[in-house]
Parts: structure tokens; C-alpha cells; sequence
């Protein structure tokens, strides 16, 4: 028998597989290529998917019962994995790197002993993948950084992040698509639109995406800026 | 058929039954805090249960009726009038054109609806009309009502009878929150758990619809952080500070915090009528009580339509 996925109701309306406990592109596949199937074949009663590194939540319909939810889930599971992953975009993402664009950079030399310019440097040559959109919409959750900017999320969260902040928690990195409170630590600001409101499905970043981060000046910000219509 | 705002209330939105599907992309469901009170507004004028109504915060709007009308106020009480005349909650009331309703301070909780037969129109943005305002999305742009907005009204539909009058007290008990144990459950040692459920948490004023942040007895893991997974409404988080934070309707769809607890579906609309400054307790209860408790409560409204 398959040890994975561990399937826990974890509320009287929501049910977590796990799939293992430590990222890995393997287990982010799995997951990707399971969500493509549920989304052109929902199951009956579960209103939501919730992607993680390692896990998918599921939560159901007020009137779907957990013990029915969990049989139907086991049986789609056998359809939906192994199947092909779709072919990997590349997606650029310019980044005006430090002072108010990314006021944690300090806090971030403090946990890597790198200073400033280091930082910078590391954070462009990563192997990015976007693991999964989560937290808020359309922010991506990248997997691939350099370990040495390994970074602990802030004590208290922050109220307000400014939108377009890139930022670290732990090992990963990602991008604020909307001015929402979070505890990363921010390092930059990028000016362009993450998250496409009206055509979500046409985002700018998905799941499965490469993803390639570019240090720009404040001149090329705000010139990005405008022409983005912001 | 429509309406007009004369003055806008602290944090009056849009809201429907929710935006379903989109979760994977990082939108959170949204919807009514108070949910079964929007339900049950809608019960009142004859509306289906999906339809969107207005949802006001501690303190509420003053709008003018541009047309003949037929609504319900739920939720919270507030204090209510229609042409200086108290108005009363819980049941069906007929408008004419040109008068004014103005909902003034709450009495008691957090929130209040005004449900409009025919629903209030707007466009619809993922399937749904309900405001997402962390991400500025549905609703009347994204954003809260403001002085002048004007809100259209579907028709009056004749075949669906409304309920005249709730007799049951709709009123809860908000000093005890339910929960269930949450994913991270046993990363918290025993007297860590003694502390969460034998005192009270107060709400902070930095609450609101994505999530309640409490203060009272810090609790502490040794563990730390998890790898980010997905998380429902209601899950209870403790981030390096210690202090809870439950997640409410517009909740980030992944938490990175170990949950310790989860509010149970029946007491998601007490949360919904909590405000800055209330204290109360957690209670802990099992899935499969929570489960029945969900049941009763859609068999309750379940059984308000007559026909």
C-alpha cells in the first residue's frame, strides 16, 4: 500500500492530503497534474482546492458530509495522477531590489552574513519554480532560491505590504500581487501586474511556471510602471 | 429599481454566498461574515439563497429608495429607522419610493444585512458579486460603499412568497467560539493547550474580514514553522508572537503558521458578529459534532421556506 497521500479531515468542512513532508519538484508534479484534472473534473460537493508544496486541501459544500467527501476524493485520486505535466513557461520578472522598495534586505543580511550587492546577485541566479498560487491571489509561491538567503518570517506580520513586493520566508521566495498584510521579509518591488483580475486563468505567473528574477534601476521602475497602466 | 447611499457607514460591502473554484489561484471564497443572517434576509423577501445583499460594519448607511421596494434588516441589531420611524429586524417590510432608510450604531455585534427582494446587481466577477476588498475585486469596485454610490435591484419576483416573520431569537451566544483540533494539533504541548482554552482572547481593531487577530495568552511551539499548505475558514493560527489568528472569509488560501485549532462551520457567524474590544473563550468540541451542528443549522433554515 502507498504510504501517500495521507487524507486528515483537519475541520468539520475541509479535508488535507498530504503527499510527503519535504519539497520537492516530484511531489510539486504529482500535485500540478492532479490539479489540472480536478479543474475540468470537479468532484461533487468540494467547493475549493487548495494547493500546497507537499499537500491540496479540499473544502466542501455545507452540506457535503466528510466520510462521503474522503470516499469520492480516494477514488478521483487514481484518475487524476501521473498523467503528463504540461511544458514549463519562463517568465521574467523585473526587480527594483532594497531601501523602501525592500526594507527587510538588512534583516535578511543579518541570517546570511552576504551583504546588500550579495543579496541581490543570489537572488537572480536561482533555478525558480512556482510551486503553487496560494495566500492571497495570485501570489506565487517559488521554490529554488539559494539556501544561504535563507531567511525566518517577521515575529508580528505586517499590517500592510506594499503590492509588487518580492520577498523571502524561509527558503522560498515570492511576490505580493496585491497590497495585503504578510510576514516575509521584503528585498524589492516589481512593477508589473501579477495577478490579471478580469482573466485570473491568463495571469501573468501560474503553477508550473519558471520563473527568472532581473535587478532593475528606479528609472526602469517607474518607466515599467507607467506603461503598465498603474 | 435601485438605491441610493447618502452616507456611508464604517465598512459597508456587497456580499453573496461567496466566489467558489478559485481557490488554486489564491482567491480565498469571500462572502457574508455573517452568513446565516444573509441567508436569512434573503428568506425574507423571497430572494434564492444565493442572492447578494449589503453588509454593514458597527456602524451602518443612510440610503434613499428610488423606486418601491421590498426588504429585511438581519444580522446584529442596529439602530434603525425608516422616515425617522424605528424600523424593526427579522422580517419583511415593504418600501416606497423615496423613502429613507437610515442604519445608524449596532446595538450589540458586529454586523447587520439589508436584503433587497430581487437581490442587489452587480457585476458579477468570477461567478460571483461578493467583495473581496483585500484584493479589490467584485462588489461595487472592489471597494466600500461610499456617499452617492447608487445600487440597482433586480424585480420583484412574484413566485417565490417571502416569509413575513422569523419567530425563533436569532440572537447567539458570542462568548464561546467552538473548534476542532487543528493539523498542528500535537505540536503544541499540554499546558500550551490549557492556556488557549482557559482564558479569554480579546479581539484587536487590526481584525477584519481576511482574519481576527486576538490577544490574550501567548501560545508557543517549539517546532516553529510548516511547510505552507492549504487552509480552510475559521483555522486558528499561531504565529511566532504567539497570539492567535483566525482566519475569516477573505482568509489567504495557504498559512504557513501550525494551526492549532479550527473554528466549527455552525460558529462561523459568531466570528462574523465579533468586534475590537469583545472577549470570549474557545471551547473544544469533536469533527463529528461539529458536523451535526452544521446539519442542524442548514435544516434550520432549510425549514423557514413554506413552500
Amino acid at each position: 500500500m502507498n504510504k501517500y497521500p495521507k487524507i486528515v479531515p483537519v475541520s468539520d468542512s475541509a479535508i488535507l492530503l498530504e503527499f510527503g513532508y519535504q519539497i520537492s519538484e516530484l511531489i510539486h508534479k504529482k500535485l500540478f497534474s492532479l490539479i489540472t484534472h480536478l479543474i475540468n473534473n470537479p468532484i461533487h460537493g468540494v467547493i475549493n482546492i487548495h494547493p500546497g508544496y507537499t499537500s491540496m486541501l479540499y473544502t466542501l459544500d455545507k452540506t457535503a458530509n466528510i466520510d462521503e467527501a474522503i470516499h469520492t476524493i480516494k477514488n478521483s485520486l487514481d484518475m487524476g495522477q501521473n498523467r503528463e505535466t504540461p511544458e514549463a513557461r519562463l517568465v521574467e520578472i523585473p526587480v527594483l531590489y532594497g531601501d523602501s522598495y525592500g526594507r527587510d534586505i538588512q534583516r535578511v543580511a543579518k541570517f546570511s552574513g552576504l551583504n546588500e550587492k550579495e543579496i541581490i546577485q543570489q537572488h537572480q541566479s536561482g533555478n525558480y519554480l512556482v510551486y503553487f498560487l496560494g495566500f492571497s491571489p495570485g501570489f506565487p509561491y517559488i521554490g529554488g532560491m539559494d539556501q544561504v538567503l535563507t531567511t525566518p518570517r517577521l515575529q508580528t506580520p505586517r499590517k500592510c505590504v506594499p503590492q509588487g513586493s518580492v520577498a523571502i520566508a524561509g527558503g522560498q521566495t515570492g511576490i505580493y500581487p496585491f497590497s495585503t498584510p504578510g510576514g516575509w521579509n521584503l528585498i524589492g518591488q516589481t512593477p508589473l501586474e501579477i495577478f490579471n483580475l478580469s482573466s485570473p486563468q491568463n495571469s501573468l505567473i501560474q503553477m508550473g511556471d519558471k520563473v527568472k528574477f532581473k535587478s532593475i534601476s528606479k528609472y526602469e521602475y517607474e518607466r515599467l510602471k507607467k506603461s503598465n497602466g498603474a | 429599481m435601485g438605491l441610493e447611499v447618502l452616507r456611508a457607514g464604517l465598512q459597508s460591502t456587497v456580499q453573496d454566498q461567496g466566489r467558489f473554484g478559485y481557490a488554486h489561484l489564491g482567491v480565498s471564497a469571500s462572502g457574508a461574515a455573517d452568513n446565516f443572517s444573509l441567508r436569512i434576509g434573503n428568506i425574507l423577501v423571497g430572494n434564492p439563497k444565493q442572492y447578494a445583499g449589503i453588509e454593514m460594519t458597527i456602524i451602518g448607511d443612510k440610503y434613499r429608495f428610488k423606486s418601491d421596494a421590498y426588504i429585511a434588516l438581519t444580522g446584529s441589531e442596529f439602530e434603525a429607522e425608516l422616515d425617522n420611524k424605528p424600523i424593526p429586524f427579522w422580517q419583511g417590510c415593504p418600501i416606497k419610493n423615496d423613502q429613507i432608510l437610515d442604519i445608524r450604531s449596532t446595538k450589540t455585534g458586529a454586523r447587520c444585512y439589508l436584503c433587497v427582494a430581487g437581490g442587489i446587481n452587480v457585476e458579477d466577477v468570477m461567478g460571483a458579486k461578493t467583495t473581496h476588498l483585500t484584493s479589490g475585486m467584485g462588489g461595487v469596485h472592489g471597494r466600500i460603499l461610499k456617499k452617492q454610490d447608487e445600487l440597482d435591484f433586480g424585480s420583484l419576483d412574484n413566485s417565490i412568497k417571502p416569509v413575513q416573520e422569523i419567530n425563533e431569537p436569532m440572537t447567539t451566544d458570542n462568548k464561546i467560539i467552538r473548534v476542532t483540533k487543528g493539523r498542528q494539533w500535537l505540536w503544541f504541548h499540554k499546558n500550551q493547550k490549557n492556556k488557549f482554552f482557559q482564558h479569554q482572547y480579546r479581539v484587536t481593531d487590526l481584525s477584519n474580514r481576511m482574519g481576527l487577530r486576538l490577544i490574550g495568552n501567548a501560545i508557543n511551539t517549539k517546532k516553529g514553522e510548516i511547510i505552507t499548505a492549504g487552509i480552510p475558514l475559521g483555522s486558528i493560527q499561531i504565529p511566532g508572537d504567539g497570539q492567535p489568528i483566525i482566519s475569516f472569509v477573505e482568509h489567504q488560501t495557504t498559512g504557513g503558521y501550525p494551526v492549532i485549532a479550527n473554528v466549527i462551520s455552525a460558529d462561523i457567524r459568531k466570528v462574523g458578529q465579533l468586534k475590537p474590544g469583545d472577549c470570549f473563550q474557545f471551547e473544544l468540541t469533536s469533527i463529528s459534532t461539529a458536523e451535526k451542528l452544521k446539519v442542524d443549522q442548514e435544516k434550520f433554515i432549510h425549514s423557514l421556506h413554506h413552500d
